[in-house]
């Protein structure tokens, strides 16, 4: 099975060769590299820019104007944030405009802890992101999923900010992504870059198929009676991993990873929680007006009468930054016995 | 005006004529023909008269805001008439600051428009009355939307400019900005970004320095004598023109677009202007004792008898009472109704609002 680098990897390359993408960018995109994660290994559209996050975002939107289709990358989304002004133009341009410039454009940036990152490459986005007026949100928690909403976010005439859970990058995925050969070391000769002089190099992709989740549709992960739990990303593989635990006591978790940000599938959030009575929220940005409490807000006005404990977040402390140390990064955000203590107490809770 | 009217036109010069002891003295000749000279100087009036307006409708209570272009004519106006517009990579791009009247005018902008946008008006072109005056958006002629940060344009620009650079065509992008937002990074980025080895970008940069950004004074700020002396550290062409000049600019602009047309290649252009009325109605939008080159055009124009003083009065009072006709007109159109918030939120109407996900 592919990685999620891989399965990125061959999105770009099916959006390169069926849906008019023409530019794949940012620094250390192109060759040799490929990308940090090596997600843009191989691609005939890949270049490597300017290392000026501003420069990247303003070339993107550029492009955009013309009609033009481009993937742009910025290589931690912890150095996105001088960008913020730029994003909210590009998100308010078609509304300024009365529709007279779309804005269609992908800005793919590696998200979140989990990978030893220190204080800035361990930064999440998702609760920024959701307050982008003008973009669509996504991000994937398995290879195949990241293969089907990055074709989505390509066709999508809107901005759209895929966030890459980077902790994910080298996790294989539990399905095909059609036309992928099922041997992963045949995947891996045909896409994956040789170590060392890679001037001669040329992957050969496999025949891809096309594959879209649509944006704002949520997938449950797992079914459950008790306890609904709404996550995304790398605590989508959490929450799973909790709600198989506490099965073995007799606790129901149901699991949806909700997969896009903005927007949101609430008709999927809402149907469980009718079901469960009972919701948890989980990420790792900060938890100050986190992206959860506005669903657990959300969830609270809408569903109160139906409820049988307050709606809960579990997101990440409230801190500076993510410190190296283990034991300073796990006590910086959810871990799993973070998720499977809250679930328990929610369970608990009797009305 | 087509390329090759206009280089048809150029060919035909107006001489000077003066009156010493009877007869007429050698002329020195101006450097453009009659009928660029009189249709720069017809849009320059047009662009002053409805700034004017502009600032006219602020004060008189129907507009909650100004900020414009008096005193950019004889920069905006030659580069609205050199622009190839159209819709698409094959045209000419332009990613334009607030005080971009001038060249709108000069493309073809009709009066009211700006009007419309200067009330807020439902029918807007621009914005639909959702943003400030000056924020122009003129998808058929490639012109990108304006926005109110200073500085943004310069990075979005390098985007239009490689499309036409890889798409092989012979347009060009085009982007206007203040000495102040030269100080941002995204004037650095075009530079870098417009130069890379081997992609240079068609990239008209220009810095319509008028000294001063709201209050603080350029030479409090800069140390660099010129902004254009900045393009040369990347190799590109530089120059600085009078920007109150429009013979100078409309030759400079004519000759620097050519070049980029055929090499490709990013030029920076500085032109000193005035800034007539302020920054914007937060300053007053008072008028202010600085050089004025609409009446020094003017003045130029009736002393090589391009026109009359007759034809120079009527202009300006048939452009008045456009302007006057124009607001009149915007006043008895719509507003856009609270409902339309939510309009164009995504593409194609798609719903953005939360509360119906």
């Amino acid at each position: 099975m592919a990685s999620m680098a891989q399965a990125i990897r061959m999105a770009l390359h099916y959006g390169e060769e069926h849906l008019g993408v023409k530019d794949i960018f940012g620094q250390d995109v192109g060759a040799p590299l490929g990308g940090v994660f090596t997600a843009t290994q191989g691609l005939k559209t890949a270049w490597n820019s300017p290392l000026d996050e501003r420069g990247i975002i303003g070339m993107a939107m550029g492009i955009a104007m013309t009609g033009e289709r481009c993937v742009a990358e910025i290589q931690f989304c912890d150095y996105i944030f001088n960008t913020i002004d730029l994003l909210k133009i590009a998100g308010n341009t078609n509304w300024v405009s009365k529709g007279n410039y779309t804005m269609p454009m992908v800005v793919m940036t590696p998200v979140g802890a989990g990978i030893r990152g220190s204080v800035y490459h361990s930064h999440s986005f998702d609760a920024w992101a959701s307050r982008l007026a003008g973009w669509k949100v996504v991000m994937p928690s398995n290879a195949l999923d990241a293969y089907g909403l990055l074709l989505s976010a390509i066709e999508d005439p809107n901005p759209v900010l895929f966030l890459k859970p980077k902790a994910l990058m080298r996790v294989r995925g539990e399905d095909l992504i059609p036309g992928e050969p099922e041997d992963q070391k045949v995947l891996k000769n045909m896409i994956d870059a040789p170590i060392g002089d890679r001037k001669a190099w040329k992957p050969k992709w496999p025949q891809l198929e096309p594959y879209k989740v649509p944006i704002g549709q949520a997938k449950t992960t797992r079914a459950g009676d008790h306890v609904t739990v709404v996550t995304y990303g790398r605590h989508v593989l959490l929450c799973n991993q909790a709600a198989d635990q506490l099965q073995a006591d007799g606790i129901s978790v149901e699991v949806l990873d909700l997969r896009s940000i903005y927007p949101y599938d609430w008709k999927a959030v809402r149907a469980s929680i009718e079901k469960t009575r009972k919701v948890l929220f989980v990420n790792e940005d900060t938890e100050l007006t986190n992206f959860g409490e506005h669903l657990a807000y959300r969830a609270s006005q809408e569903l109160f009468y139906q409820l049988e404990a307050p709606p809960r977040v579990l997101a990440g402390k409230h801190l500076p930054g993510i410190g190296l140390h283990p034991n300073l990064e796990e006590n910086s955000v959810p871990q799993l016995h973070d998720v499977v203590a809250s679930i328990r107490d929610l369970a608990a809770q009797v009305p | 005006m087509g390329l090759v009217k206009r280089q048809r036109m150029a060919a035909q010069t107006v001489s000077e004529k003066s009156k010493s002891g009877g007869k007429k003295k050698a002329a020195k000749p101006l450097a453009l023909s009659r009928e660029i000279l009189r249709h720069m100087h017809a849009m320059m009036v047009k662009s002053r008269v409805l700034e004017e307006r502009l600032i006219k409708i602020y004060k008189a209570g129907e507009a909650y805001f100004w900020i414009g272009g008096p005193g950019e004519e004889a920069f905006g106006v030659p580069l609205g008439l050199l622009v190839h517009k159209g819709q698409g990579p094959q045209y000419d791009y332009l990613h334009l600051h607030y005080r971009a009247t001038p060249t709108l005018i000069a493309m073809g902008m009709p009066m009211i428009d700006s009007i419309r946008l200067m009330m807020n008006r439902a029918t807007d072109p621009s914005t639909g009355g959702r943003n400030f005056s000056n924020h122009y958006c003129y998808p058929q002629w490639n012109v990108t939307p304006v926005s109110s940060p200073i500085e943004v344009q310069y990075a979005i620009a390098t985007g239009t400019a490689h499309v036409q650079k890889r798409n092989k065509t012979r347009g060009l992008t085009v982007v206007t900005g203040g000495d102040a937002g030269s100080a941002e990074g995204d004037f650095a980025s075009s530079l870098i970004w417009s130069t890379r080895p081997g992609n240079e970008l068609p990239m008209l940069i220009t810095v319509q320095n008028n000294m001063v950004g709201i209050s603080t004074e350029y030479k409090e700020q800069h140390g660099e004598a010129h902004v254009a002396d900045r393009g040369k550290a990347f190799g590109m062409r530089t120059l600085v023109v009078d920007g109150n000049d429009p013979i100078e600019t409309y030759r400079a602009l004519e000759s620097e677009m050519n070049y980029i047309r055929k090499t490709r290649r990013p030029v920076l252009l500085e032109a000193r202007v005035s800034r007539l009325y302020g920054h914007s109605s937060a300053t007053g939008a008072n008028l202010i004792p600085e050089r004025d080159c609409v009446k020094e055009f003017e003045q130029l124009l009736l002393k090589h008898d391009v026109f009359s003083s007759a034809h120079v009065k009527n202009l300006w009072r048939e452009f008045e009472e456009e302007g006057r006709q124009a607001q009149e007109t915007a006043r008895r159109e719509p507003a856009p109704v609270a409902e339309s918030v939510w309009e164009n939120y995504f593409a194609g109407d798609e719903n953005g609002d939360w509360r119906k996900f």
